[in-house]
């Protein structure tokens, strides 16, 4: 009884064991890439590196602020197309659909978000940027917008579905229409989730390179309006690491530290958002 | 509520002045709504058998039986909740004031026939909001705060809650929580008010505080209350009716039910032996 009870034991700590060291090699991959990165990185970040365009190949200093602003406006336009699509969508899926249209929707959004981002590139260059004859902001927004479509959509309606059920009746039962219901009850009740949902979403097309490489496909300068090819972090760090020049490598590491700033400070904003209370607008 | 306990039965109903009251039920015409053969389905199952009833004008009207017996469902057809659920059918007339209520718009219809839930439901709102939103969303014109007040002190919540009606309704006991989803009821001034189950989450002195209010209510609007409760039936109710698995088995004045009813299966449930 003994030997056995030693080797219940046994087994309880080894397997202790291997689920803390699984989850300490999960989080040490962060700060590895993190501390990597601002050993090689940080220290070409400076001022210059946020308010200057490329220098040419041999010339020392210069910065990235076009790629910076070029993923700004990407993202900003990629959720004006994305967003609502998928917001919309998701609120019809939790709210009005059922049965087979439900299923075939929610089986068709979950197999775009695993379409390789490589193939949303070439779908966003076959549809926008082939018609245009030029690369542009747009085309990459697109192809952004097409990758945040099905995130947004399923964990929207995820959201939706977990409101009570009680507060939807409650709703309808003082004489509000269905959409009434769900514009004034059931999507504030969910609004933090949606937001977080979203912030993620933005947050992984943030760094995608793929889809922008044949659609917004870069640019050494700024790129005005949105029908230009336009620079974008992502892609910038893609061109300066194959390229065989020190001082762009340096560069690069760079971007990836702003980028992965960037990412992680919209993570944290997710997070804060979704960790406050019930919400209680005022009158 | 003490003397029930040594009652034969399990409620006790003092006749006034001796002997019970006429046993004949009111008229068609003091009728606020009125079923007539009404059958429901849920999918292929049927779960109401031909129910007819009225429910009378200013008056509490209880439905009661054990659980599945189709109180809740029948209740639910009175403002035409059933139809949010999937595959369901109705046959049948209910009539509103003498409108059929199966040719009305449901939204107007829900606004004249409220509903309190068996759970407090309140919207993540503040507590003003949550009583608001009923004269909101139907444009009311009634100046809001007077209106929210005025629902408020209805509900006998009002001292409670008057000096933070901003806060989050979830701040509240669930006793306060379903007194302010009676407010939210009564703010749009329906002309009836159902109410399933209004107490099954509460302890028993909100439920108690609820009871001596719906007995306040009667001047104001019309009552259905279903409950499995036959004391709670007792003490509120001016009618009553006991279902049984789908069939409306007795329908009379309240003491009637609880001290001489006529149908044999309606003695053995009040009795306790069933349900």
């Amino acid at each position: 009884m003994t030997a056995r009870l030693r080797y219940r034991k046994f087994v309880s700590g080894f397997m202790l064991g291997m689920t803390g060291l699984a989850a300490l090699i999960t989080v040490s991959v962060l700060f590895f890439i993190l501390g990597y990165l601002v050993y090689h990185g940080g220290t070409s970040i400076n001022w210059a590196f946020f308010t200057k365009l490329p220098t040419p190949v041999g010339e020392s200093g210069g910065g990235m602020a076009n790629a910076i602003v070029g993923s700004a406006k990407l993202l900003l336009l990629a959720s004006l197309i994305g967003v609502p699509v998928g917001f919309l969508g998701g609120v019809y899926l939790a709210e009005f659909s059922g049965g087979a249209i439900a299923f075939i929707v929610r089986y068709a959004a979950d197999l775009l978000n695993g379409v390789p981002s490589i193939v949303i590139g070439i779908f966003a260059y076959a549809l926008v940027v082939l018609p245009f004859k030029h690369y542009s902001t747009l085309a990459g927004s697109f192809a952004l917008a097409l990758m945040m479509i099905p995130i947004t959509l399923r964990s929207t309606e995820q959201f939706l579905q977990a409101v009570p059920g009680a507060l939807r009746e409650g709703a309808m039962a003082l004489g509000a229409s269905r959409w009434k219901t769900i514009a004034s009850v059931i999507v504030p009740a969910a609004y933090r989730g949606i937001i977080t949902a979203i912030l993620l979403a933005l947050a992984r097309v943030a760094g995608e390179t793929a889809p922008l490489l044949f659609t917004a496909f870069g640019n050494r300068f700024w790129s005005p309006g949105w029908g230009q090819p336009t620079a974008s972090l992502p892609v910038m760090i893609y061109t300066y690491a194959i390229s065989p020049y020190d001082d762009w490598h340096r560069q690069a590491w760079a971007a990836g530290l702003v980028l992965l700033g960037l990412i992680l400070v919209v993570n944290i904003i997710a997070r804060a958002i979704l960790a406050r209370g019930v919400s209680i607008p005022r009158t | 509520m003490n003397a029930s306990v040594r009652s034969p039965l399990p409620v006790n109903i003092a006749p006034p002045s001796g002997s019970l009251p006429s046993r004949e039920m009111p008229s068609a015409a003091s009728m606020r709504m009125t079923v007539s053969h009404v059958n429901f389905f849920y999918g292929p199952k049927q779960t109401l058998f031909d129910i007819s009833l009225g429910i009378a004008s200013n008056k509490v009207t209880a439905l009661i039986g054990p659980s599945g017996c189709g109180k809740s469902t029948l209740l639910r057809t009175f403002n035409r909740m059933n139809e949010t659920v999937r595959h369901t059918r109705l046959e049948g007339e209910i009539l509103l004031d003498n409108q059929n209520i199966l040719a009305q718009d449901v939204t107007q219809l829900r606004r004249r026939v409220g509903m309190v839930f068996q759970r407090p439901n309140p919207f993540p709102k503040s507590i003003f909001d949550n009583v608001a939103y009923g004269l909101r969303i139907n444009g009311s014109k009634l100046t809001l705060a007077d209106a929210v007040e005025k629902s408020l002190r209805h509900a006998a919540l009002w001292d409670e809650v008057k000096d933070h009606l901003h806060k989050s309704a979830y701040e509240l006991s669930g006793g306060q929580q379903q007194r302010l989803c009676i407010a939210r009821g009564l703010a749009v001034e329906p002309e009836v008010l159902l109410l399933d189950e209004p107490c099954s989450a509460l302890d028993p002195i909100s439920t108690a505080k609820i009871e001596e209010l719906l007995v306040q209510l009667k001047d104001l609007c019309t009552i259905a209350i279903v409950t499995h409760n036959m004391q709670q039936a007792a003490r509120v109710s001016d009618y009553t009716a006991f279902l049984l698995t789908g069939q409306l088995i007795e329908f009379t004045p309240t003491p009637h039910l609880f001290t001489t009813p006529t149908d044999p299966r309606t003695e053995a449930y009040i009795t306790g032996r069933f349900g």
